[in-house]
């Protein structure tokens, strides 16, 4: 079996180590791709270090320290509990990046077996999924995250779940599209011809050829998930007092929006901060990805 | 063309049955007795009774699922468990307001994006070009509740030149239908300047400058209108994106919309105004993709040989 997966891979095209240097190569060249990612550097290592990153507690109420203005002591300053705000920013960055990466990983598990499967295989369970993956896109964008919601509840847990549930049809079409363009390809009639199993042939040959496009795809996707975890966090269907979520912060810091409007900008930029950051690496990642776009920049 | 509008037309009716398939389930799905849930909270014992036999609920999934999709083709959503009044009725009073604010977004979108996109293909890498592509890339990761938010502080609570929130001017439409389309105006630009590029670069419009046209006749008559095909696969797309947008952006505004309703209703548990608000937005954006997807085939004739994939 080894040796025929070998002759299977020297048809391929070569997707080795050199490859992903090759592509690390033109990413490092992108300029706008390498502020993305020094965005995203920055706001990892913060989320990870919060707790060494100031001597605050994001949660713990001091009602004598409140709604005090930006300042030395307090960088971004403090909410009508007395909590300081750039802690609790900092310690959102994780609430945001976990909801971000599970609720990615959520889709990614569901939506590429079924995808690939719909794709590889065809027929009355590719039209079955179709049709499946139609319904759900009917409900446009953060509505199927608020459906979800609606049904298992608020909390960040679920928030994870919902959006990664909304994110499943975005993956199932993504990958069987690119199954299906991959499977016409000489290698994979030649996998099917010295008598390599269907599935083997899917996770060895096909999957790794899909690669690129996933990874561009969960870099966008982990931006979106981002936004609509703020959103229903802002919506009071998220996550709940007193967690440091950036989309809650924000609206309950919009009741002090004149006195104290960095209550509201400031959560904001995160968001926004972090998003530009997802997105910029995923442009390019797509560029690094995808020799036809490179003439473009 | 007309079989493929009408393979088009058919291929919705499915979808339209899984909708109201799941907006049915919704109920189901939460824990708990669904008469309950759609009588209210505080509902008596009486009235939960009623509900349960008005809408069969000890009979099969199947009975209940035919019964609520034969009330939804009469008109019939039930009544909201808060003002006790039929959810078609809230739903008819607020969604022209949404689709009002979701038109307008999307008008200055088009309008600004599309602009902005022929301006910096046009003239590729001007300051034009770079600063509207910044701002672009802006645009697209700025969470929309938060834009609301800034412009409310900027043109309403700090300069004083418009309405913060609510409806009855046009001045009350302006705030919420910039935050909604600045998103939009971002990504139509993007793409409305990528697709440029890519015309603009074919051999037709080589052959059309040869001719000695003037590049403003190039640009306009010869590229824009294959350059547009993508742009308006994207704003389709968007309409989508503008819809789960307008729940925030009527929260933020005080917009009296159907997405505004709905979180309004999901927080006080009025389950059928929820269901009635869902099933509204997704059927609305159906019938958006379905007029797109038609347009396309008008604008795109490679579309309509039989298939419905692009050749």
């Amino acid at each position: 079996m080894n040796k025929k997966n070998d002759i299977v891979s020297q048809l391929q095209t070569p997707k080795s180590d050199t490859e992903i240097r090759q592509v690390w190569r033109h990413l490092r060249c992108n300029r706008m791709a390498m502020i993305g990612l020094a965005i995203l550097t920055l706001f990892i290592s913060c989320a990870i270090f919060a707790p060494l990153l100031t001597p605050y507690d994001p949660t713990k109420i001091e009602l004598a320290n409140a709604m005090q203005n930006p300042s030395a002591e307090n960088l971004l300053g403090t909410d009508w509990q007395g909590r300081d705000v750039f802690t609790r920013i900092l310690h959102g960055g994780r609430i945001s990046l976990a909801i971000g990466f599970i609720s990615v990983s959520i889709g990614l598990v569901v939506g590429v077996p079924v995808g690939s499967l719909s794709g590889y295989f065809g027929g009355k369970f590719d039209l079955f999924i179709q049709r499946l993956i139609d319904i759900m896109i009917a409900f446009p964008g953060i509505l199927l995250a608020i459906v979800v919601v609606t049904v298992l509840g608020v909390g960040v847990e679920r928030v994870m779940i919902a959006v990664g549930i909304a994110s499943i049809p975005i993956y199932t079409r993504l990958v069987r599209g690119s199954v299906l363009s991959v499977k016409e390809e000489g290698f994979v009639a030649a996998a099917k011809s010295l008598g390599i199993k269907d599935s083997r042939i899917i996770v060895r040959h096909i999957l790794p050829n899909c690669l690129g496009p996933i990874i561009v795809q969960s870099t966008f996707q982990v931006a979106t998930a981002i936004l609509w975890a703020a959103g229903l966090g802002f919506l009071g269907l998220g996550a709940q007092p007193p967690d440091p979520e950036w989309g809650l912060m924000l609206s309950r810091g919009r009741e002090y929006m004149r006195a104290a409007h960095y209550l509201t900008t400031y959560p904001g930029l995160a968001i926004l901060l972090m998003v530009l950051g997802f997105n910029l690496l995923g442009d390019g990642l797509r560029d690094a990805l995808d020799p036809r776009s490179r003439k473009y920049r | 063309m007309y079989g493929y509008i009408i393979r088009r037309l058919l291929l919705a009716v499915p979808v339209l049955i899984g909708v109201s398939i799941l907006v049915f389930a919704i109920i189901r799905f939460i824990p708990g007795d669904p008469a309950r849930a759609i009588a209210g909270v505080h509902a008596s014992e009486s009235y939960i009774e009623q509900v349960r036999s008005e809408l069969l609920l000890d009979e099969p999934l199947h009975v209940q699922y035919f019964v609520y999709a034969a009330n939804l083709l009469q008109g019939d959503m039930g009544r909201s468990t808060f003002t006790r009044r039929p959810v078609t009725v809230e739903l008819y009073e607020r969604f022209p307001n949404t689709l009002l604010l979701t038109v307008t977004a999307m008008g200055i979108a088009t309008v600004i994006g599309m602009s902005a996109g022929i301006v910096s293909a046009t003239k590729r890498y001007s300051l034009f070009d770079n600063f509207s592509m910044l701002a672009a890339l802006v645009g697209v990761a700025a969470p929309v509740f938060w834009l609301g938010l800034m412009f409310q502080l900027l043109f309403a609570v700090n300069l004083g030149w418009l309405p913060s929130g609510g409806m009855g001017t046009w001045q009350h439409l302006v705030l919420p239908a910039l935050t909604l389309g600045l998103a939009t105006t971002a990504l139509i630009a993007r793409i409305t300047r990528s697709s440029m590029l890519d015309v603009l670069r074919q051999d037709y419009i080589t052959t059309a400058r040869s001719k000695g046209l003037v590049e403003r006749v190039v640009t306009y008559k010869h590229a824009l209108k294959n350059a547009l095909i993508p742009v308006i696969t994207v704003m389709g797309m968007q309409f989508g994106i503008l819809l789960g947008g307008a729940v925030l952006t009527e929260t933020v505004f005080s917009w009296p919309g159907v997405g505004r309703l709905m979180v309004d209703s999901i927080l006080a548990r009025d389950y059928p105004v929820v269901q009635g608000a869902v099933l509204v937005l997704a059927v609305f954006f159906v019938t958006i993709n379905l007029v797109v997807d038609i347009i396309y085939a008008f604008l795109d004739p490679r579309i309509t040989y039989g298939t419905q994939e692009v050749k």
